[in-house]
């Protein structure tokens, strides 16, 4: 292994650079690009059409525009090019579904049983953006909670920094790239959340082991940094053999799956790798100088205190 | 010494796994619920709203208006349709694997309220003049379907086609209208080639009685669903719809093939990862891998969840849980062997060290799962029970089943010297 030897907590602040720099990136890049929204969250109607060939946009395009609605987006996807998604601003009622439904059949030559047609209203948009914004703020906070409890205080606020730290980055990396974003992603973000967390409770694990071996407690910055990385170095190989073996499935997935699950597939390979760079870089490290930081404030307050 | 006792009974649980396994694995797969993203079907969401002004919906109206919609899908032939009351007035209804989904649609949503009108669109009768569930489909001369009703007063039949028989000639009809919405007329109506009412019969004298027949230009299909529509009894509110999902049959199929195809390749890349790195220790892994999938079908299909495209992926993912745990284990294991212990102590340190760490890991997991099951819809809870089943399951299996199996085993002392069976490298082993 490379990083046997590593110091982890010593190149700490290269890694708190790069991981800040990575969220101002992202901030700006929100800003600027916002989020590709899919119809789950704003409002509208997503035909998706699947052919036994090739297809082309246009064609679709056409024929769409024919029935008289004219599309925000087509986009021509799958592996052998057979899938079209179009997106109206429209919202479709059940005689307009069934009537697009048909509607291909003689223009692009793709039967009824091939198409998939959603519609969002405004109302049903918001209430699903609100129940994902909970979604994510409760979990986090029954995390802090449980590792609290389980560990320390300390430990819970840098895994939620770790944890907020990975769920960022995927939204960055969905907005540099504007890939669609759509419920099923909230799950891959809260999914993430639950990997991330467990990379990150595995190495407190070690180190709260690794501090009840000490004979003494340990008090400065030097101790707790050692504690750090002999625990990051003895989890390093699970970590990154578990990243592995996780990995490979969402792989199979992103290569071989459907292309429905692609926005899933996608967020899941980002936040696994930034999961695991964030439990082993960011978390550790950053709960070392806080945990050194913690114990020399009370100190000095201590001190402060009048001798009796 | 190696103690064979324990050996053979290592073989005999795995005979006995592969025959449980063995003899149920295609009724419980046979039984799996797919749902609609992967069978095709649909989903709607409705907005209950009430039907006349000042009528108020209560949780009762919602109750009523799903039995109502269920009695129609009934009709429909489906064989697991899902109908759930939400928050704000919503009621979700899902079907999987229904065919003619126009129809479908169409028979849900209509509040089925029969009215006779006359000519100028003022109601003459009203589904609340006729008896309930008495609508039959008869045949007429010429042999085609008619739909007859039967009345609750024959003397008020009486004084309403006595009014519209006195009318001219053109206009002494009886218009029967099938969901009569604000602005339809029957002037604009009669134009078209395709009205909206049902029929439109001229009316030339008084009639006494109770019978009504509805002769339109029906098919018998069409006869069959008016028929089951008034004996199913109208809706008490009114429904819109705001949110759908319609996925095609083949869009479904295609979906989960491929994606069950992706499955197997990722797990097999797994299992030959796990062989490669842990040996011995990936063999037994790789075994409880199997019952976990198996018991996680099982206790599926028996919690009667439906599968979705996310749920697959949950149980795909789940696996890489289920690996997780063997191989915090087995590294702990690797550790001890390498800090001089023998396989028997080290197997018995790296068990009890890792337990904590697994039981935190997973909790934490769970705890995610369980907020995505409260808030999230229909895919995402698919795939929050799933992957709560799955962590529970992968959480028995990787820590009881494989401690079971690795510790006869290293009971069995065949293991004993033989650090290259977990991959350790004897050189690396240091010195007590």
């Amino acid at each position: 292994m490379i990083f046997k030897n590593f110091d982890f907590v010593k190149h700490r602040n290269k890694f708190f650079i790069f991981s800040s720099v990575l969220t101002v990136i992202g901030i700006i890049f929100l800003f600027v690009f916002g989020m590709n929204l899919g119809i789950d969250f704003s409002k509208g109607t997503r035909i998706d059409i699947k052919g036994t060939h090739a297809l082309s946009t246009e064609k679709v395009d056409q024929q769409v525009q024919k029935l008289g609605y004219k599309p925000k987006e087509t986009i021509l996807s799958g592996n052998n090019k057979d899938i079209v998604t179009i997106r109206l601003n429209e919202v479709l009622d059940k005689e307009q579904i069934a009537e697009m439904k048909t509607a291909f059949k003689d223009s692009v030559g793709v039967d009824k049983n091939n198409v998939n047609i959603s519609t969002v209203s405004p109302q049903v948009g918001r209430d699903l953006a609100k129940n994902a914004f909970y979604a994510v703020i409760i979990s986090s906070i029954f995390i802090i909670i449980y590792v609290w409890i389980r560990f320390e205080f300390l430990q819970g606020l840098t895994a939620i920094i770790a944890l907020l730290h990975d769920a960022f980055f995927i939204i960055t990396i969905f907005s540099l790239l504007q890939i669609e974003v759509n419920i099923v992603f909230i799950a891959a973000v809260l999914t993430i959340v639950g990997y991330s967390i467990n990379d990150t409770i595995v190495t407190f694990d070690r180190i709260r082991e690794n501090t009840k071996l000490r004979k003494k407690k340990p008090k400065t910055f030097e101790e707790f940094s050692e504690i750090a990385n002999n625990s990051i170095r003895q989890t390093l190989t699970r970590s990154i053999n578990t990243v592995l073996t996780v990995l490979l499935p969402v792989i199979a997935l992103l290569i071989f799956g459907s292309e429905s699950i692609r926005t899933f597939t996608i967020a899941l390979f980002i936040g696994l790798l930034i999961g695991v760079y964030s439990s082993i870089f960011i978390a550790s490290p950053l709960w070392a100088i806080m945990k050194a930081g913690h114990i020399k404030r009370k100190q000095k307050k201590k001190a402060a205190q009048p001798q009796t | 010494m190696v103690k064979k006792g324990r050996i053979v009974s290592f073989f005999a649980i795995l005979v006995v796994l592969a025959v449980i396994i063995g003899f149920t694995i295609q009724p419980i797969i046979h039984n799996v619920k797919l749902g609609l993203d992967l069978k095709g079907g649909f989903e709607v969401l409705y907005q209950v709203k009430p039907l006349k002004e000042g009528q108020k919906v209560t949780n009762d109206t919602l109750k009523n208006a799903v039995a109502a919609i269920n009695k129609r899908i009934n009709v429909l032939g489906v064989s697991e349709p899902e109908i759930s009351i939400e928050k704000g007035h919503r009621i979700r209804v899902q079907l999987p694997g229904v065919k003619d989904q126009k129809k479908a649609r169409k028979l849900l949503s209509t509040t089925a309220n029969l009215t006779f009108r006359d000519v100028n669109d003022n109601v003459v009768l009203d589904g609340s003049d006729l008896q309930a569930g008495k609508a039959k489909i008869v045949f007429n001369d010429l042999n085609k379907p008619i739909v007859s009703l039967k009345l609750k007063d024959a003397d008020k039949f009486a004084k309403v086609t006595k009014k519209i028989s006195s009318m001219p000639p053109g206009q002494n009809l009886m218009v029967i209208w099938l969901d009569y919405n604000k602005g339809d007329s029957y002037k604009e109506e009669s134009q078209k080639k395709d009205p909206k009412y049902i029929s439109a019969p001229s009316v030339n004298k008084v009639l006494n009685t109770k019978d009504v027949v509805i002769e339109g230009q029906f098919t018998m299909e069409r006869a069959t669903t008016l028929k089951d529509l008034l004996n199913a009894g109208s809706l008490p509110v009114k429904m819109k719809e705001i949110y759908s999902t319609s996925v095609g049959a083949q869009f479904g199929q295609d979906a989960m093939q491929k994606t069950v195809f992706a499955g197997i390749i990722g797990i097999a890349a797994i299992f030959l990862f796990m062989l490669l790195f842990y040996r011995f220790g990936g063999f037994i892994a790789i075994l409880t891998l199997i019952v976990y999938i198996y018991l996680v079908l099982a206790v599926f299909v028996g919690m009667k969840a439906v599968l979705t495209l996310p749920g697959i992926a949950a149980l795909i993912l789940g696996v890489g849980m289920a690996v997780d745990a063997n191989i915090i284990t087995l590294e702990r294991i690797k550790e001890e062997i390498r800090s001089g212990k023998t396989i028997l102590s080290a197997f018995r340190a790296g068990n009890r060290r890792s337990l904590g760490t697994i039981f935190d890991a997973n909790l934490t997991t769970i705890i995610a799962a369980a907020v995505m099951f409260v808030y999230g819809t229909s895919a995402v809870k698919g795939f929050a029970v799933m992957l709560i089943v799955s962590i529970v399951v992968s959480f028995i299996t990787a820590v009881y089943g494989a401690r079971l199996f690795l510790w006869l085993w290293v009971q069995s002392q065949a293991l004993n010297k033989k650090p290259g069976y977990f991959g350790v490298k004897k050189g690396d082993i240091s010195d007590l």
